[in-house]
């Protein structure tokens, strides 16, 4: 697909990094922020100076992403009531007697949450949308998985601008739906959308049988990926992880 | 319908263990529909199903009016459920559950086992369970389908938003009242789920008007050999 | 590039064939049809005539009853692979038929499958792509292309199987004028059997020198395609029209 995407084109290292190593040392870092303890404060600390550091190395501005952050904004809520409804011992902040429990559990998802948006939004910037599906196959990733993502992906703006086109007629004919009621034009648009989608699944299907299709995408050269290039490209989830380490160390 | 905090949870609410537990529910939940959805027996399952996520994804992109000035989306566990049935409708999901979290950071890698077991499949496997128990009504009349599909968009979204508050119980951080907020949560989105209900009924009440073989929940054996041509 | 051919063995040959519907509507009634190598042939008929489900059955996606060959080998479930890969069908929905992320993908998926692997695959498709004049556009979406650069690499993406046929169904619909001039030059420049579907009569008298017209499931014109379309009367009956103010040169 191409609406919407967060990828921004570049040649950086980041980009560069195959997109398995990518994806793994993606799901390593968030996991390592994830496990560290509330209270290591110091330890989050290292893990956005290692964000900041990938993205300084991809040539990606701070500011896009943070305005791309807000999508993290509904667990921010989540975050702010915490303190107010959590039970235990209560603190003083600005003269309101909060739950220290609940301060902290806010603060953790907050943390947390930034921190995993960040690292995601990371990865979305610097992978083409194809090359994570193909990273995904190369992780042994199911056979029905990759098909799958692999005509989703293609198909998604084919069927939105199908879905476009059907609201534009509707609103030339001077529909005006605001209401949820209003919007039962809109839901039978939804019906014919998903007999034309199942319809072109047929001939898609045909098309790929006429080309040998037997069940599965083929993956593509894929070149070794030397030591080297996996400690590399997995160098900032390992830092990640050794800042969870020493933070979870018992003392 | 809308974007509420129990879809598409952000890392951090769910602590590493719980986080990691939920990823392996997902992947042998996925395994099990693969099975049982015949998707690598048959050439023929897995590019329809490719058509249909890239249908479902579409229609999560689009915004449907609730009150004026507010909006919100369909998430469609129980159409899906209802037109491909728990095991495909599953896998179609849980491929737009997994592409949102890569493409557009949409809900934490790290709760992306709980966002799959709440969305694609506890949505999909309840909203069918739901269409399955009615099945009778559902083939009585038109109208006797749409109000079997309504239940199950309805029931599907609670459903979801109650898997949240299971994962909270077990992995959550703060020493909340589970009591209240199995409440809120599940209060809401049984607002949200009427919304839900009201579109999954009026789409396949769209589509059994026209084509009434594709749909997995009424669709005879007959019919399906037919299909499967 | 350039289908092996083998002296002696014609390109294509049906007899018989015939197809029913699952719901029991009969379509095809008994379909003959012989292409000799190098043949260029058009294959005329008004909506429902059964054109495409015609097609479907040259590689084995539909199965009726009946005997279809394909340079020599029958078709049967134990040679439906290599019939698929001998039969190049381009569909008519150029979306329909490129349904990978990018341009060289799609064209490599066909080899791939049929067990070329690289680097010849590498080449098959850069040279499919220089045949249609696509290779500049190998790693962009196709999405991003022109309808009429879209027909040109679903072309591409049969021609990197190296087909002993080429079907074509429909090549000329929802183009502008210009696309469809640069389709005909590719197309007669591939110098490859070919099956025409169409409804575009001009086209196929440019492109294809003989004609089949297929009406109610069986063949009821093979010729010349000129003296097809110098007759009135044939055309009239089977729901066909020239174009407005189109004359076919005597």
């Amino acid at each position: 697909m191409s609406g919407g995407v967060l990828y921004r084109p570049g040649d950086s290292p980041v980009h560069r990094i195959p997109p398995q190593v990518k994806l793994l040392a993606a799901f390593a870092a968030v996991l390592g922020v994830v496990a560290t303890p509330r209270e290591a404060f110091w330890a989050f600390g290292i893990d956005l100076f290692v964000v900041l550091a990938v993205w300084s190395v991809a040539g990606v501005p701070v500011g896009w992403f943070a305005r791309r952050a807000v999508i993290e904004a509904p667990f921010v809520l989540l975050a702010v009531v915490l303190p107010f409804v959590s039970g235990g011992p209560r603190v003083d902040v600005l003269g309101v007697a909060v739950s220290q429990d609940g301060l902290l559990a806010g603060w953790n998802i907050l943390a947390k949450g930034t921190l995993g948006v960040l690292i995601a939004l990371t990865l979305a910037a610097t992978t083409q949308p194809r090359d994570l599906v193909l990273g995904l196959q190369r992780l042994r990733a199911p056979a029905w998985f990759v098909t799958i993502a692999t005509l989703m992906l293609r198909y998604v703006d084919v069927i939105a601008g199908e879905l476009r086109r059907t609201r534009i007629a509707r609103i030339s004919r001077g529909d005006d739906p605001r209401f949820l009621w209003q919007a039962g034009a809109v839901a039978r648009g939804a019906g014919t959308l998903f007999l034309r989608s199942y319809e072109r699944g047929e001939r898609v299907h045909r098309a790929m049988l006429a080309r040998g299709w037997a069940g599965h995408m083929p993956a593509g050269p894929a070149a070794p990926v030397g030591a080297l290039r996996w400690v590399a490209g997995g160098s900032p989830a390992l830092v990640i992880a050794t800042a969870w380490a020493v933070a979870a160390w018992p003392v | 319908m809308t974007a509420s905090v129990a879809m598409h949870l952000s890392d951090g609410v769910l602590d590493a263990s719980t986080s990691v537990l939920f990823g392996a529910v997902a992947v042998a939940w996925l395994a099990v529909a693969a099975a049982r959805g015949r998707i690598d027996v048959d050439d023929r399952t897995a590019p329809l199903a490719g058509l249909l996520a890239a249908f479902l994804f579409a229609m999560q992109l689009l915004n449907f009016p609730v009150l004026p000035g507010v909006s919100g989306h369909l998430y469609g566990g129980a159409l899906a459920a209802i037109l491909l049935g728990p095991w495909v409708g599953a896998l179609c999901l849980s491929v737009v559950v997994v592409i949102q979290a890569l493409l557009f950071a949409d809900g934490g890698l790290t709760a992306l086992g709980a966002n799959m077991t709440n969305m694609a499949l506890l949505g999909t496997a309840v909203g069918f369970a739901v269409a399955l128990a009615a099945r009778g009504l559902a083939r009585r009349s038109r109208a006797g389908l749409l109000a079997v599909a309504f239940l199950a968009g309805l029931v599907s979204t609670v459903a979801a938003s109650a898997g949240f508050v299971v994962e909270y119980a077990i992995g959550g951080q703060a020493d909340v009242s589970l009591g209240g907020l199995a409440g809120v949560v599940i209060g809401v989105h049984a607002v949200i789920g009427i919304g839900e209900g009201v579109i999954t009924a009026l789409a396949v009440g769209a589509i059994v008007r026209v084509r009434p073989d594709l749909i997995y929940l009424v669709r005879t054996s007959e019919t399906r050999e037919l299909v499967a041509a | 590039m350039g289908g092996g051919r083998v002296a002696g063995v014609s390109a294509l040959d049906v007899r018989g064939l015939t197809y029913r519907y699952p719901d029991g509507t009969a379509v095809l009634h008994g379909i003959d049809l012989h292409v000799e190598p190098g043949e260029r042939v058009a294959v005329l008929g008004p909506n429902g005539a059964g054109k495409t489900t015609f097609v479907l059955h040259l590689n084995g996606v539909l199965t009726g009853t009946g005997h279809i060959e394909v340079a020599g080998l029958p078709l049967s479930p134990d040679t439906m692979r290599e019939i698929r890969r001998r039969v190049g069908v381009v569909f008519q929905d150029p979306d329909d038929q490129l349904f990978m992320p990018t341009v060289a993908d799609d064209v490599a998926f066909g080899p791939a499958n049929f067990g070329v692997t690289e680097p010849e695959l590498g080449e098959r498709v850069r040279a499919a792509l220089s045949a249609v004049g696509m290779a500049e556009h190998a790693d962009r979406s196709p999405m991003h292309l022109s309808e009429g650069q879209r027909r040109r690499v679903a072309l591409a993406t049969v021609l990197a199987s190296d087909p002993e046929l080429l079907v074509l169904d429909e090549p000329s619909a929802n183009l502008e004028p210009v696309a469809r001039r640069e389709l005909a030059e590719v197309l007669l420049s591939l110098d490859r059997t070919m099956l025409m579907v169409t409804h575009d009569l001009p086209y196929a008298l440019q492109l294809c020198p003989r004609a089949v017209l297929i009406d109610n499931g069986v063949v009821v014109a093979d010729g010349p395609t000129r003296d097809l379309l110098a007759d009135a009367d044939l055309l009239a009956a089977h729901r066909l029209e020239l174009p407005w103010g189109f004359v076919p040169q005597p």
